[in-house]
């Protein structure tokens, strides 16, 4: 069964429509690229899935579940994870507090459990630790463990932003343009992190990205859309070569 | 400069890193605790008075440094929590049951105002809080026969573990346990996921919503615990001046308690600490201050109001980080000595919302 699947997803913004009859799966343990020239509707399908916009139409649902109209701070106990094109952090805070707050999905106490600081506040407070604590380990960013985001480099942050979004222990991850920004050796690195991520924490990678290396390297299967509409989907080299998927990038 | 070598995670959740800072705060304590042998009895209530303003704080300091919420409004839960005291209190409730009753209902209160908070950021944020303030005001001016309007209403004399609150170092006392309990508490919310989500929902509250975090459970709840605080230094407050009248809550003090907060050092428990502190010996200074100046200068109409005003323009200017901002960066100039750069603060962002109005 699709981890992920989408019929039919429209959403317009005045007149501009910009997703139309949008239909895909998302297949458990592979990694799915999304590419297509600027304004495709790439972000917006990301945007979608989490909940931020509401769909006009069409239908939506993750691991049996139907999210068409789940409210958006579900999504995440749902076991969907994402990161953000020009990367939202936590700015005035440490990377290790980032990541702690990606552990809220987590959470069993209550407020009172907080306020008093009781012995199972103090248990989770030292789970959350640990396991902010493997995934620091995983992507190597033990030197940035205590400084805070805003004076961080903006590969960095990228990376952060990964980590914080393998907190949630999510079955989706989802990437929004993960090498923007990134010089040719970290975006290597990040190919292969983005395998480990799969390989070793069996975690499913949704991936909207510009860069073609990448994307053959990474991408088990690849969706091209162009103004909204979905072109082909296939392995990546079918895509590269698929005509509809040329005549949008290059013109007629 | 000091490397604390961490060998277990308990470190990170403990309230102090070091021995350090276990000694000094240690000391402030025995301070605290041996003020009332050296002090007089006028110094005491001044200090309580401070204590009292830095429970207000606490709540204030969460809503606007952590939460990221401005509310100019803060003045109607101090009123509120006095008010409900003092009428507990003459219906012949005991103290110690009449003061949580008074910050429950400051907290109800506080998570309904919260509710319009859910839309409302920034400036706007602070014009609707305002206007609560105001209608809070006019029920209390109004409701005569609970409040007793304009002529208001005397606190009756309650009693703690028997002895009178009105001996001024029983209520010095009081103050401390009660603001050091209140600091605890804080402490504890903010190494806590309710705590972080606070500062998720301040910082961005698109990937707090993606972190499943639930904006409306989360500024509702910042504003119902922030408006406890306050009502609790509420019920404090109204033994402290022993009779009740509208005009001892006015907008002022809620720009006052802003004030603290801002000029104390937004995003900090220790700022809270500071500003009641500036909060409290501003008027002891300008007291001071008229008898040295010349009449012509010393007697000018609203001088108190517009130094507070004047006092947090420059600081918004100067200093956005506040007495604890300050701080921070001499106690890093010492620890860099001679290597600090001027320019290690300048990337910060300001952490009030009302900066990035949209």
């Amino acid at each position: 069964m699709s981890l992920l699947t989408a019929e039919n997803l429209s959403l317009s913004f005045g007149g501009v429509h910009a997703v139309r009859e949008v239909s895909f799966a998302i297949e458990p343990g592979e990694v799915f690229s999304i590419i297509g020239p600027n304004g495709a509707g790439k972000t917006t399908i990301f945007n979608l899935v989490s909940r931020f916009y509401d769909a006009d139409a069409g239908a939506m649902s993750f691991d049996g579940t139907d999210i068409i109209s789940v409210p958006t701070h579900r999504i995440a106990a749902l076991g969907i994870a994402r990161t953000f094109q020009n990367t939202e952090l936590f700015e005035h805070e440490t990377v290790l507090t980032n990541l702690l707050i990606g552990q809220h999905v987590h959470r069993e106490t209550s407020l009172v459990a907080d306020f008093l600081f009781l012995p199972r506040a103090r248990r989770q407070e030292l789970e959350f630790r640990r396991k902010v604590e493997d995934v620091i380990d995983l992507l190597d960013l033990q030197r940035y463990r205590e400084q805070p985001i805003g004076g961080l480099p903006y590969g960095a942050r990228k990376m952060v932003e990964i980590a914080r979004a393998l907190c949630l222990s999510p079955k989706l991850l989802m990437l929004d343009e993960p090498s923007s920004g990134l010089n040719p050796e970290e975006t290597e690195d990040l190919s292969f992190w983005i395998e480990d991520i799969v390989a070793d924490l069996g975690i499913t990678v949704a991936m909207v990205e510009h860069d073609m290396n990448l994307v053959a390297t990474v991408s088990d299967r690849v969706l091209a859309m162009a103004d909204g509409v979905v072109l082909a989907t296939g392995d990546a080299s079918e895509i590269q070569q698929h005509p509809e998927v040329l005549r949008a990038y290059l013109g007629d | 400069m000091r490397f604390v070598l961490k060998t277990n995670y308990g470190q990170d959740v403990n309230l102090f890193l070091h021995g350090g800072q276990r000694f000094w705060y240690g000391l402030l304590a025995v301070v605290a605790l041996a003020a009332p042998l050296g002090l007089d009895t006028f110094y005491l209530g001044e200090f309580a008075l401070v204590y009292i303003w830095a429970i207000a704080g606490v709540g204030l300091m969460l809503l606007v440094g952590y939460t990221g919420l401005v509310s100019l409004g803060h003045a109607a839960f101090l009123a509120i929590g006095a008010y409900s005291h003092a009428v507990l209190l003459e219906k012949g409730v005991p103290f110690f049951v009449s003061v949580p009753l008074a910050t429950a209902f400051c907290a109800v209160v506080g998570y309904i105002v919260g509710l319009p908070a859910l839309r409302m950021t920034g400036i706007y944020l602070a014009v609707a809080t305002l206007a609560f303030e105001r209608i809070a005001a006019w029920v209390i001016e109004h409701w005569e026969s609970v409040t007793g309007g304009h002529f208001g209403m005397r606190v009756p004399e309650a009693q703690v573990f028997g002895l009178p609150l009105d001996t001024p170092v029983t209520f010095y006392y009081l103050c401390l346990v009660v603001l050091a309990l209140c600091l605890l508490a804080a402490m504890n919310l903010l190494r806590s996921p309710t705590g972080r989500a606070f500062i998720a929902v301040r910082d961005s509250e698109i990937s707090a919503q993606s972190m499943g975090i639930d904006l409306a459970r989360t500024k509702c709840s910042a504003f119902a615990i922030s408006a406890g605080f306050t009502g609790l230094a509420g019920s404090l407050f109204a033994h402290k001046i022993g009779y009740l009248a509208p005009d001892a809550f006015t907008v002022q003090t809620s720009i006052q308690l802003l004030l603290m907060v801002v000029v104390g050092g937004l995003g900090s428990l220790h700022g809270v600490i500071y500003g009641a502190i500036f909060l409290g010996l501003l008027p002891q200074v300008i007291a001071f201050g008229r008898d040295v100046l010349p009449s012509a200068i010393g007697e000018i109409p609203g001088l108190e109001p517009g130094l507070f005003g004047l006092i947090l323009v420059l600081f918004l200017i100067f200093e956005p980080l506040g007495i604890y901002g300050r701080w921070v960066k001499i106690r890093l100039w010492f620890d860099e000595f001679p290597l600090y750069r001027k320019a290690t603060y300048k990337r910060q962002r300001s952490y009030l919302r009302t900066e990035r109005v949209r």
